[in-house]
């Protein structure tokens, strides 16, 4: 039996920089972002007038004074905390009812066509109308996010559930397994890759819709912030805050993207050949 | 040992045209015995298999094992596809323990540890199935249905997937299995040397899904590939086939 004396090492993608170090790599997403700040210095004042465009310089001081008032962890914690709690209730109705349609056909076939009506509504446009059902406080804000949140999550999930491979399940069926032990063993693994990428896809919409709900009216918060520095005529905190959002988003995501490569580690698959080469 | 008594199974497709792909199939299969089925494509034989292992209900006819009738899926009868069916997920360790789920889990390491000794595959306990080679994969798939140490061994064109050498290796490891075992071996081949070379009896069958001949290959084992009965007996079974 030679063939069993070594395990076989799929020959994996190695790019023109395929042997650069790891941290140097990392630090290949800072280069654009980099750039673009020096063009920003560049440009501020000199091409584009100052209360158009104000320095990076102008901004960070803005938002280390904002820090030193002690405002901007409470601005930045409102909004993290509506994300996460819309997050959170998006993500539970999407699993639930995209399990159920996933798993039964009687269930999508009376679920499905509606839900991908509702996706249909622009999302933004139910803010009228949680506004008046639920008022202008926090309720209305973390309905919106986990709306926003719940469309690509319940997709992703059911989607996952219908591709399933059929001759992994006869797998279950051969070894007695019982229906819930072919879910837990078989159907909820088989369909994780593609919950990650909805989860994802979810936690993005999540930030969007954010600004959204607090652009229509809130006290604190990153939007309220961007509202604040526009009528006050403050430019460097509606780019501070934008600064913000893009940083916060991108760290959460970072915090999925983490998780998905942990839980996904037995994925023979080219991103994965290219994450593990290092 | 194992009984098919005129079978047939009907099928609907999705248009809701009904398909024969067994018509009143009648097989006596004895206890230890190796029976090859060939075929063309869409002769009824992996049906047939799958109506054995208990994954199909036949839509006529009886099937029995030990004069039990076969009403599902049992621990009597393991079963390896064409693909190793391996969960991806699971280490080939865990993929074998899908097979003892029911069983203490004492006696489940127990068992899987004796399996993939048998199979040589005790090192790989713990690879997932991405680092495995197509042949050790079928191997781990064996090793999945061998661990119940069921009566009856099905192989749906089991090998039919990998290169010739390696087919050859697994083709002899099997037969060493059965002869350690004493598992009655059913398979689905389209290969008719591998039939030749492992069964004691060729089943062929003809569209739609009948049995056409059955001949029994009695010759001593190990049977060499190049020898003039196994040529012979060959060249009969195309003739069967009749697939010019």
């Amino acid at each position: 039996m030679s063939e069993s004396t070594t395990i076989v090492r799929r020959r994996r993608f190695v790019g023109a920089f395929g042997s650069v170090p790891r941290a140097l790599r990392a630090g290949r997403g800072l280069l654009l972002p980099l750039a673009l700040l020096v063009l920003w210095r560049l440009l501020s004042g000199e091409i584009v007038p100052a209360h158009l465009l104000p320095s990076p310089g102008a901004v960070l001081e803005e938002l280390v004074e904002l820090a030193r008032r002690g405002e901007l962890l409470g601005h930045l914690g409102a909004s993290a905390g509506r994300v996460a709690l819309g997050f959170a209730l998006g993500v539970l109705a999407a699993t639930l009812l995209g399990a159920l349609a996933g798993a039964s056909r009687l269930a999508r076939e009376l679920l499905d066509p509606t839900v991908q009506a509702l996706k249909a509504v622009p999302s933004l446009a139910w803010v009228p109308l949680f506004i008046l059902w639920f008022g202008i406080f926090e309720t209305s804000k973390v309905l919106l996010i986990a709306v926003g949140v719940f469309f690509p999550v319940y997709l992703n999930l059911m989607t996952g559930i219908l591709s399933v491979d059929r001759k992994l399940v006869e797998v279950g069926r051969i070894n007695r397994l019982s229906r819930l032990a072919i879910i837990r063993r078989i159907l909820v693994p088989a369909t994780l890759p593609s919950y990650l990428v909805g989860l994802r896809a979810g936690l993005a919409l999540g930030w969007m819709f954010v600004i959204a709900a607090e652009l229509m009216g809130a006290s604190e918060g990153l939007g309220f912030l961007m509202v604040d520095g526009q009528m006050t005529g403050r430019p460097a905190i509606i780019i501070g805050a934008l600064v913000l959002f893009a940083v916060a988003g991108k760290l959460s995501d970072a915090l999925l993207e983490r998780l998905s490569r942990r839980l996904l580690r037995w994925q023979d698959s080219f991103g994965a050949a290219e994450a593990g080469h290092a | 040992m194992l009984e098919l008594a005129a079978i047939a199974k009907q099928f609907d497709d999705r248009a809701g045209v009904s398909h024969r792909a067994l018509d009143g199939v009648s097989l006596s299969v004895g206890e230890h015995e190796i029976v090859a089925l060939v075929g063309t494509s869409g002769c009824g034989k992996s049906t047939l298999l799958r109506i054995v292992a208990g994954l199909e209900a036949p839509s006529r006819g009886r099937v029995a094992i030990r004069g039990r009738p076969v009403t599902g899926p049992s621990p009597e009868v393991g079963m390896v596809f064409q693909e190793p069916r391996l969960m991806p997920w699971l280490s080939v360790r865990e993929n074998v323990r899908l097979a003892l789920l029911d069983l203490p889990r004492d006696e489940q390491e127990r068992r899987i540890d004796a399996v993939l000794a048998q199979v040589g595959l005790s090192r790989f306990a713990d690879a997932l199935p991405r680092q495995l080679s197509g042949g050790m994969a079928q191997r781990a798939a064996i090793a999945r249905a061998l661990v119940r140490r069921p009566s009856v061994l099905l192989l749906d064109e089991p090998f039919s997937a990998l290169d010739s050498f390696t087919r050859m290796k697994l083709q002899d490891h099997l037969l060493d299995l059965w002869a350690g075992a004493r598992f009655t071996l059913i398979f689905v081949t389209h290969d008719v040397e591998e039939a030749v070379i492992l069964a004691d009896r060729v089943v062929v069958m003809r569209h739609p899904g009948r049995v056409q001949r059955e001949l029994p290959v009695a010759l001593p084992r190990p049977r060499r590939r190049s020898g003039a009965e196994v040529q012979a007996l060959k060249e009969e079974i195309v003739r069967e086939l009749d697939l010019t």
